[in-house]
């Protein structure tokens, strides 16, 4: 264990917090607020195109503590292994996790590793080889000029417009396919990235964004459903506006999936006062994760709930997900 | 939002079928993937209320009747069985069970996105029989006729097929038939359309004087399908194809003949309809060692209705999901009563998901 500790997570996490290796990691106490959240991950496959489990546990804790508006600091990451899980395996996933944080300008001060059982290995019937499970745990700071301010649904108001800073579906359509289950292969990245850069950037223009969220599981259709169930207002988006890649919607024909459903790693949704919208635009789509930027839809006191303007100019419903997508037959 | 940045094409469209709309008309889309387009484009809407689309008998778990789920399950009960299956059958609910409250007590079913994937497993585990459940409408039956015949150039003998394929054209003779119904157009479905060509549906303009378009799946064909029937209903009814993309007169001819090399016709019992002739395959003699109900001691099933369930009037166009009393009530995605809650491709899901709101 202490040689695991030595030549893969202080090899690749170093920084002078860690390398103290004591029982907690020492941080000088900020000025301001600070965010703390935390998250596990468990995804299968570990490797898909565009990202690995270890890149998506940084990438999805910075967005959590950045969608508060937090910039985020350090973490601490948590590993859970099954015996027999191979080293070169590890050492990628740890390799990704340190330049994923190092991108991000995060550290990674603390750090724990337990290695269980692997029962089902024993007994013959294990399915995918040992597996791997990681927690990531995350503090963020405000900056000062969010001394007096929280981001909040209870601070959006009718009028509002919704941003997006790109493309839906491509993460939980790079994992169908990475899953290898299906017959057939096509161009999907998952989008996983970390956004603390962008928000920061957005906030220092516009310091009072309403709110903001990670549309990951259950999609942009579930975190609008979320953000509307708290504010009794409704968000009507524009079917047009949104921008769903020719291969993940050729997917989602195949199998019959509705892509505003599916999860998303680098993406973050926006309210924001009307008269701030095209400013914040124009600057998201000068950043890299932020090209594809859009204005999708808008509050409105009424009708309550989330509805899509279709193509024809005709509104529907649009609900939480219910249960998991199944493919469908024909 | 201002409409008239709305897509012109489809908007023209819509005015011109709105001109030619001067009467209460019943159409039926009878393909799954075409309701679930339609309540997902908001085509209701935008539609002149007078023309009203009803779904058909075009999902294939929706058709299949408790019974057979009740004889699925009754096969994962059976000592070294797995049950492969597609993702949409596992939450259908038979007399007592589903699937998937089977799998979660420990019985071997899998879901398979493809047939070849439960061949592969067979390969794989030699001790064990698997089973794939056959359902499907001609879109699927010719690919897992290729497995079957790929299964005998193999010589796989522990793969087996529980054969609860449907065929299109007879349901929809019997709807034709069904002296309640007034439907006075069909759009036809583009997927098995592909596979069997326009002339199966011949009878339904010969004999019943129906007219017929055969459609796509994006906002625009469904309008033009819609619209050629109602220059039909003022002209003449014929079979017409919008959807020229993918279907020819003569459909797929190469799927149809390793269909007909493994199927051959049966009488089949739907869910809501019940039996309807000719309308479901069974294996050649010389494939009937592949047919699970020839293999496995099966007991006698009795079946336990859900009698307030109105899914059967649903598949017939006798009444729209939104009149059953169970609707968002007792049913629900999350907890279907009926199967057309179930599938993606059923109607009462996609009226739920797409077009009812708390």
């Amino acid at each position: 264990m202490h040689r695991l500790i030595k030549e893969m997570f202080l090899k690749y996490f170093s920084n002078p917090v860690l390398a103290r290796l004591g029982d907690s990691a020492e941080i000088t106490k900020p000025k301001n607020r600070i965010a703390f959240t935390t998250d596990g991950y468990v995804v299968q496959p570990i490797f898909f195109p565009g990202g690995d489990i270890g890149k998506l546990a940084v990438c999805g804790t910075i967005n959590d503590l950045a969608v508060s508006g937090a910039s985020p600091k350090y973490l601490a990451v948590s590993f859970i292994i099954q015996e027999g899980f191979p080293f070169v395996h590890l050492e990628k996933i740890c390799q990704s996790m340190a330049k994923t944080a190092k991108e991000a300008k995060v550290k990674i001060v603390a750090g724990d590793t337990k290695v269980i059982e692997n029962r089902e290995a024993q007994t013959g019937q294990q399915k995918n080889g040992a597996e791997i499970y990681i927690i990531t745990t995350g503090i963020g700071i405000y900056p000062p000029f969010m001394k007096d301010y929280s981001l909040g649904v209870e601070k959006i108001k009718p009028n509002d417009l919704v941003l997006i800073n790109g493309g839906i579906g491509e993460h939980e359509t790079a994992i169908i396919l990475a899953r290898e289950e299906f017959e057939f292969k096509a161009e999907v990245k998952s989008d996983c990235a970390p956004l603390n850069q962008l928000i920061s950037d957005l906030l220092l223009i516009c310091p009072r964004i309403r709110f903001m969220r990670d549309p990951t599981r259950g999609g942009l259709a579930t975190t609008l459903n979320e953000i509307v169930e708290s504010t009794n207002l409704g968000i009507i988006i524009d079917e047009q506006a949104i921008i769903i890649k020719p291969a993940v919607k050729g997917i989602c024909e195949l199998l019959g999936f509705d892509p505003l459903y599916l999860a998303n790693e680098g993406k973050v949704v926006i309210i924001t006062a009307r008269t701030e919208g095209e400013k914040l635009l124009a600057r998201m789509r000068k950043d890299k994760l932020g090209k594809e930027a859009k204005i999708i839809g808008e509050v409105v006191k009424k009708p309550k709930g989330v509805w899509v303007r279709t193509k024809l100019g005709s509104l529907r419903p649009l609900l939480m997900l219910e249960g998991q997508q199944f493919p469908r037959i024909c | 939002m201002n409409l008239k940045n709305y897509n012109k094409t489809e908007r023209e469209l819509l005015s011109k079928i709105k001109r030619e709309i001067d009467r209460p008309i019943n159409f039926m889309e009878v393909c799954g993937t075409h309701t679930v387009a339609i309540s997902s484009f908001g085509i209701r809407q935008a539609m002149d209320k007078r023309l009203k689309l009803l779904s058909g008998p075009g999902c294939p778990v929706c058709v299949t009747p408790e019974e057979d789920i009740d004889l699925a399950i009754s096969l994962a009960k059976q000592k070294d069985v797995i049950i492969v299956t597609f993702g949409d059958m596992m939450r259908v609910p038979g007399s007592n069970s589903s699937l998937e409250r089977e799998r979660a007590n420990g019985r071997d079913i899998r879901v398979v996105y493809s047939p070849l994937a439960g061949l592969k497993l067979a390969q794989v585990e030699r001790q064990k029989k698997v089973v794939f459940l056959g359902v499907g409408f001609e879109t699927t039956a010719p690919t897992i006729a290729a497995c079957i015949i790929l299964a005998r150039k193999n010589k796989i003998d522990n793969f087996f097929v529980l054969p609860l394929f449907k065929i299109i054209p007879p349901a929809l003779r019997k709807i034709c038939q069904a002296p309640q119904l007034k439907i006075d157009g069909f759009i036809l479905p583009g997927h098995v359309s592909t596979i069997i060509g326009s002339k199966p549906y011949e009878f339904l303009v010969s004999d019943f004087h129906k007219p017929c378009a055969i459609a796509g799946f994006l906002a625009l064909d469904i309008l033009e399908g819609i619209y050629l029937l109602l220059r039909q209903l003022k002209t003449s009814p014929k079979v017409e194809i919008q959807y020229r993309r993918s279907v020819r007169p003569e459909g797929n001819i190469q799927a149809q003949k390793i269909m007909a090399e493994v199927f051959q016709v049966t009488d089949s019992v739907w869910r809501g309809i019940g039996l309807i002739e000719k309308s479901g395959l069974l294996f050649q003699s010389e494939y009937q060692n592949f047919d699970a109900r020839q293999h496995f001691d099966l007991p006698p099933i009795k079946t336990k209705t859900n009698l307030a369930c109105r899914c059967g009037d649903v598949l017939l166009g006798l009444i729209t999901p939104f009149d059953c009393k169970l609707f968002a009530k007792t049913c629900n995605p999350e907890h279907p009563v009926g199967p057309c809650m179930v599938s993606s491709e059923g109607a009462c899901q996609a009226y739920y998901k797409y077009e009812y709101r708390q």
